[in-house]
This record gives structure tokens, C-alpha cells and sequence, in this order.
């Protein structure tokens, strides 16, 4: 899988290390970590872990990639937490009508918050951090209005298997996951699109001089986001069984934008590493998990993630000051 | 107005520059129309709001309510403060939220050595966060936004490290002078109300007529003009950060003494909170422009909005923040077309 597309700064050696770093050490770091768990941890060798901890690092997963390609073009989405908040919020409204319908509304809504997000940003010329704050502050509340504040059940057996069920073996959201990582992937390094991502992300005024669509590469990078982080509230409300507007994605687009980062893509633009982005995802949920099987509280572990997102930030600052 | 071949980030600068000294000459009049409207806009909007619930709610202008509006505002308004003073800078501050429960906690923990102990122990280690914040914004150049939300949750994991997982909640004994700080009354109004009235006119002369105020504002306007000129960038970011947390700190020691315990579940959110009334009262979110008062006034518009939200009752409470949402995206996109023929964009 092509997983990165690099506009690649001629650099000295010392750029070159740090770039390396950069660019593997997500690699070695989750490396590190399964060989410390498997020395060090009990029960940490079994098939049940191993799905516990994928299906966790699912839906962070599939909002990680949404932002990888939104930081690619040198923004940021602060709403995909209130937009898988919206998305839970309106399954259970419509799975009368049953469950692919409740999907699709859910998924449309979460493209219409993308493509509103890209046209502040493309059109009206918002920075993105304001443009997606609008949407983080009014989303949730949004989603509570729509649910008048309460935790709905979710009782249809179809829409639960989502969250329930295997497929060859695999949990459905990891195979979701891993599918929509693979398209990603494509995206960036096979299509004219995603060359376009990175150029706009390198260099955003040399692009609209060479007569790039600027603007409709960065209502799709948005809207693109928008709709993975809708995914993800579905993939969230079915395995809680229940949709929780109040609750679900909060503090997402910290665990999104940490993934993205300490995989290697820099939150300057020019970049898009698909891969390092799933392995940051899986990085942060090791390292929590790892943290509560050696019985260390949760405010240890938020210390501790606080820690790596800024080593990870600095590492990549030294990469991208030219 | 300026060549057209002129670079934009020169041009910026120039702009900046006669918008951080009022009494510059060059401005155009579109550029004050624009300046009146993003300072007065809110307040205008204020007075409307105002008016509408005196006239339709009668338990609205009640002296109780006042009251009670007053002290709700008192809290935000001094995170707030901190906030315009870095946002003007160009910077943001997520970890407020978390740094203002800290700052409750830190204080219920502390009273048990007295008032000082109560006041001294939220703001040397909140202050400390943000001098932490500062040093990494002005010293590494990582953006703003990502060392503040790794501090936002940093904060949280403290505050619940020393809550025992949350569990704990210290409570403040009954006899003890601090909890005036929260709890008392001056002439019918609150002692928080007072506090955070003083911080805000000081804030507002540190910010209009010190050379501090000024280097805050070049810093905003024009980051690499002010290095040349020789103001102290970074020392100046440094301050605006630890201020910050110094008042996010305090503002949280006003409401534990108001709540008599460490609530350990405040402050969620309240980060977005901040930035939205700044952003409300016209402070630039590129910075290089904004004002205390202007602050003050998104205060208030927030909080009467959500005043009026329960009078009404039968309207869901988390209307509050889409209203707050969707006011933040008007006055976003209003100051944007408004600075679009200066931005030359």
C-alpha cells in the first residue's frame, strides 16, 4: 500500500535523522510496546485482548484518518468529536424506518457538517481552527437538543451486530476500520486528489498559482472528515448498544489529532501518512491499555498521553522548521 | 490603499500595526467602521437582549436574579480575561477548563491551612501550568493549540490524581475565612463579583497603557515585526500564558469558596466557553486586536442568553450552546468580511 506522498525538503543529515525518526518512530514505538507486553504483562497473549484492544482503537481509528487528511492541507477539525456525537444522536431516531436507513441519515448528516466546515474554510476564508470551533461548541448541544439529553437504547439485533458481530473471524468496526484505511490509503497515493491534499497542505498559494481547485480540495478534505467521524458515532453507538450524545467522541479530536501526529504526519501540512496514522491510533490505545493492566490509574494515563503528544509535537517541529 | 505588489505578509504588518496604535492616522474608513462594528456589535446586541427580557420575562429584572446573574458571570469573566490576553497575542488556551477545576480542588485541599494556604496552593501550581504553557509556546514554537490541549489534559489528570481518582471531594470547613472569597456579600452584591470587576479594569489598563499592553498587541499583529523591532516576543508570550493560568486558577479557588468543596466534575468545556465570549467581544482570533471590555460584554451576552433559556423553561438547556455556536459563527464570518479587502485575499 502506497502509504505516503511527500513533497521531500532536501535536508542535512541532522533533518534527515529527525525526519526519520518521524516518519518510523511510531513503528518502534508500538513495536516496543507489544514486546514489553508480551514480557511483561499477563493474559496479554490472547486472541480476546488482541480484539479488545483493536475494536478499541476502531473508531479513533476511522476519525484519525479523516484528520490526517484535513492536517495534510494544513488544518484542523475540532468537531469530529460533535459530529459522531450528532451521528449517535439521529440512529436511533430513524431505525424505524430501519437500520441501512438510520445509517445513511446519520452518515449524510455527518458529510453536511464536513462540507459546512470546508465551505468556512475553502470559501469564506475561516481559519479552520474558528471554523470547526463553531461546530465543536454548537454540535453536542445539537445532538442533546435532538435527544432532549437522554441515553436512547438501541434494540434493533441488525444494527447491534455492528457492534457485536464478526466477520471471517474479525470484528466488524476493525474490518470497517481497516477497510477505510486501505481507501485512504489509495486515496492519497494513487489518486490526483490526494496529490492535490498534499500540495495545497505544502505550498497552499503555489497551488492555486498552478491552477489547483484550492478551494474544492479543501471542501472535500473536510467533508471527507466529516463523513469518517459520522462512521465512527455509528461504530460507537452499536457496540455500546445504546446512543449516548452526551458522551460519545468527547475529547475525540484530542485522541485524533495525537494519532495523527505521532504517526508522523506533521501538523504543518505537505504530509499525509496513512499508515503511521493507524499505528498512532493503536499506539495511544496500547499505551492506555498497557498503563491499566499494570493497574496505574486513569489520571496516570492521561498524564502520561499528555507527555507523548507533546515528544511527539516537538519531534515533529524539528522535521518541519526549514 | 497599498500597492497591490506589496507581499502580504508586509502588508499585514502595516495593518496590524495602525490597529494595535488607535491613534494611528492611517486607518481607512472602512477599517473603523469595521472596528466599531466588531467592539460595539456585541453590545449593541446586549442591550437588545436585555431589553427583550426585561419586557418579556417579569422574574428577569428581579434583584435576585441580578444578583444571581452577576456572581455566575464573575467566574467566566476573570478565565475570560486571561483568555483575551492570549488570544490578542495570536495564541489560544484550551487547558483553562481543566486548570480552573484544578484550581477549586487545589484550593478545598489547601484550606486546611488557612486562608493563604487556600489561595496560595491553586495559584502557585496553576500559574506554574501556565508558565509550562508559555516556555513550550515561546521557546519550541509548537502551536499554541496542541501544548494547551496536551496541559488540558494533563491538568485533569492531576486534579484527579489528587481527588483519588475522583472520588474525593475536599470540602472547605465551615468557619473559614475563605470561603468569603465565594460566599460574601458587599452592599447586596458578591465578593466574586467585585474580584473579577477589579481584575478586568486592571487587566484593561495593563492591556490599553503599558508598554506590556503594547507588546501584546505587536506580538498579535505582527509576530516577526515586533522581533525586529526588538519587543521581548517571547517573554511577552511567556507572561500572557502564566496569566492565564494564574487566573483560570484563581477564578477556580472563587468557586470552590462559592461551593464550599472541590467539585472535581466543573470546567468541562468551559475552555470553548472562554474562547467564545472573547471571540463574541470582538477580540480577533488572529490576534493583534481586542479589548477587556469587549470581553466583559460576551460575558454578559452569554450568560443573559442563558438566564433568558431557563426563564423560558420549557426550552431544553442545551439550546445554550448551540445558540453560543451559532452567535460564535456569525461573529466569525461577520469579522471576516469585514477584514477581507485588508487581508487582500
Amino acid at each position: 500500500m502506497t502509504d505516503q506522498a511527500t513533497v521531500a525538503p532536501v535536508g542535512t543529515r541532522r533533518v534527515r535523522t529527525t525526519g526519520w525518526l518521524q516518519e518510523y518512530g511510531v513503528y518502534l514505538a508500538v513495536a516496543g510496546l507489544l514486546v514489553f507486553n508480551l514480557l511483561f504483562t499477563a493474559n496479554f497473549l490472547s486472541t480476546a485482548n488482541f480484539r479488545t484492544q483493536l475494536v478499541q482503537a476502531a473508531p479513533v481509528c476511522v476519525v484519525a484518518l479523516g484528520m490526517a487528511l484535513v492536517i495534510g492541507t494544513e488544518g484542523v477539525d475540532l468537531s469530529v468529536g460533535a459530529v459522531m456525537s450528532l451521528a449517535a444522536a439521529l440512529v436511533p431516531l430513524y431505525l424505524g424506518y430501519g437500520v441501512v436507513p438510520s445509517i445513511v441519515v446519520a452518515l449524510l448528516v455527518g458529510l453536511a457538517a464536513g462540507l459546512f466546515n470546508g465551505f468556512l474554510v475553502a470559501y469564506v476564508g475561516i481559519q479552520p481552527i474558528v471554523a470547526t470551533l463553531a461546530l465543536l461548541v454548537g454540535g453536542r448541544g445539537l445532538a442533546l437538543v435532538i435527544a432532549h439529553g437522554r441515553l436512547v437504547e438501541v434494540h434493533a439485533p441488525a444494527f447491534r451486530a455492528l457492534g457485536t458481530d464478526d466477520v471471517l473471524g474479525v470484528p466488524i468496526s476493525v474490518l470497517v476500520a481497516a477497510v477505510l484505511a486501505v481507501v485512504v490509503g489509495l486515496l492519497v497515493g494513487r489518486t490526483t486528489f490526494g496529490r492535490r491534499i498534499v500540495a495545497v497542505g505544502g505550498n497552499r498559494s503555489a497551488s492555486t498559482l498552478a491552477g489547483l481547485p484550492v478551494r474544492r480540495v479543501l471542501l472535500g478534505v473536510y467533508a471527507i472528515c466529516g463523513l469518517l467521524a459520522a462512521v465512527a458515532g455509528v461504530l460507537a453507538t452499536a457496540r455500546l448498544g445504546a446512543s449516548d450524545p452526551a458522551d460519545v467522541g468527547l475529547l475525540m479530536e484530542l485522541s485524533a489529532i495525537t494519532a495523527v501526529v505521532v504517526g508522523g504526519t506533521p501538523l504543518t501540512g505537505g504530509r499525509v501518512r496513512v499508515l503511521g496514522t493507524v499505528l498512532g491510533a493503536l499506539l495511544m490505545q496500547l499505551v492506555r491499555a498497557t498503563l491499566i493492566k499494570h493497574d496505574l490509574p486513569d489520571s496516570t494515563a492521561q498524564m502520561v498521553q499528555a507527555a507523548i503528544i507533546v515528544v511527539a509535537v516537538y519531534a515533529a517541529r524539528e522535521q518541519s522548521s526549514r | 490603499m497599498r500597492p497591490s505588489t506589496t507581499p502580504r505578509a508586509a502588508d499585514r504588518a502595516a495593518a496590524e500595526t495602525s490597529r494595535a496604535t488607535p491613534a494611528s492616522a492611517a486607518r481607512t474608513r472602512r477599517q473603523l467602521l469595521a472596528g466599531v462594528l466588531q467592539r460595539q456589535g456585541a453590545a449593541v446586541v446586549l442591550v437588545l437582549v436585555l431589553a427583550t427580557a426585561w419586557v418579556s420575562f417579569p422574574r428577569f429584572g428581579g434583584a435576585d436574579n441580578l444578583r444571581d446573574l452577576a456572581l455566575q458571570s464573575s467566574f467566566l469573566a476573570v478565565i475570560a480575561l486571561g483568555m483575551t490576553f492570549v488570544i490578542i497575542t495570536g495564541g489560544i488556551d484550551l487547558s483553562v477548563g481543566s486548570v480552573y477545576a484544578l484550581g477549586g480542588v487545589l484550593a478545598a485541599y489547601g484550606s486546611r491551612w488557612g486562608f493563604l494556604g487556600a489561595l496560595a496552593l491553586p495559584l502557585a501550581v496553576c500559574g506554574l501550568i501556565g508558565l509550562v504553557n508559555g516556555i513550550l509556546v515561546a521557546r519550541t514554537r509548537m502551536a499554541p493549540f496542541i501544548v494547551t490541549l496536551a496541559s488540558l489534559l494533563f491538568a485533569r489528570g492531576l486534579l484527579l490524581a489528587i481527588t483519588n481518582e475522583g472520588a474525593t471531594t475536599y470540602q472547605i470547613h465551615g468557619g473559614s475565612a475563605f470561603l468569603q472569597l465565594g460566599r460574601g456579600t458587599v452592599l447586596g452584591l458578591g465578593v466574586p463579583v467585585y474580584l473579577a470587576l477589579a481584575l478586568c479594569a486592571a487587566g484593561g489598563v495593563l492591556l490599553r497603557h503599558t508598554r506590556f499592553g503594547q507588546s501584546v498587541f505587536a506580538t498579535g499583529g505582527a509576530e516577526s515585526s515586533a522581533l525586529l523591532m526588538g519587543l521581548p516576543v517571547a517573554r511577552t508570550k511567556i507572561v500572557v500564558y502564566t496569566l492565564s493560568g494564574l487566573l483560570a486558577g484563581f477564578s477556580g479557588a472563587m468557586t470552590a469558596a462559592y461551593l464550599q468543596s472541590g467539585v472535581t466534575v466543573i470546567g468541562v468545556g468551559t475552555e470553548l466557553d472562554a474562547i467564545s465570549v472573547v471571540v463574541i467581544g470582538g477580540t480577533l482570533l488572529t490576534g493583534g486586536a481586542g479589548t477587556v471590555l469587549g470581553t466583559v460584554i460576551g460575558v454578559l451576552l452569554r450568560n443573559v442568553i442563558q438566564n433568558v433559556i431557563n426563564q423560558i423553561g420549557t426550552l431544553d438547556s442545551n439550546y445554550q450552546s448551540v445558540v453560543s455556536g451559532g452567535f460564535l459563527l456569525a461573529v466569525v464570518v461577520v469579522q471576516r468580511s469585514l477584514a477581507r479587502p485588508r487581508a487582500g485575499r
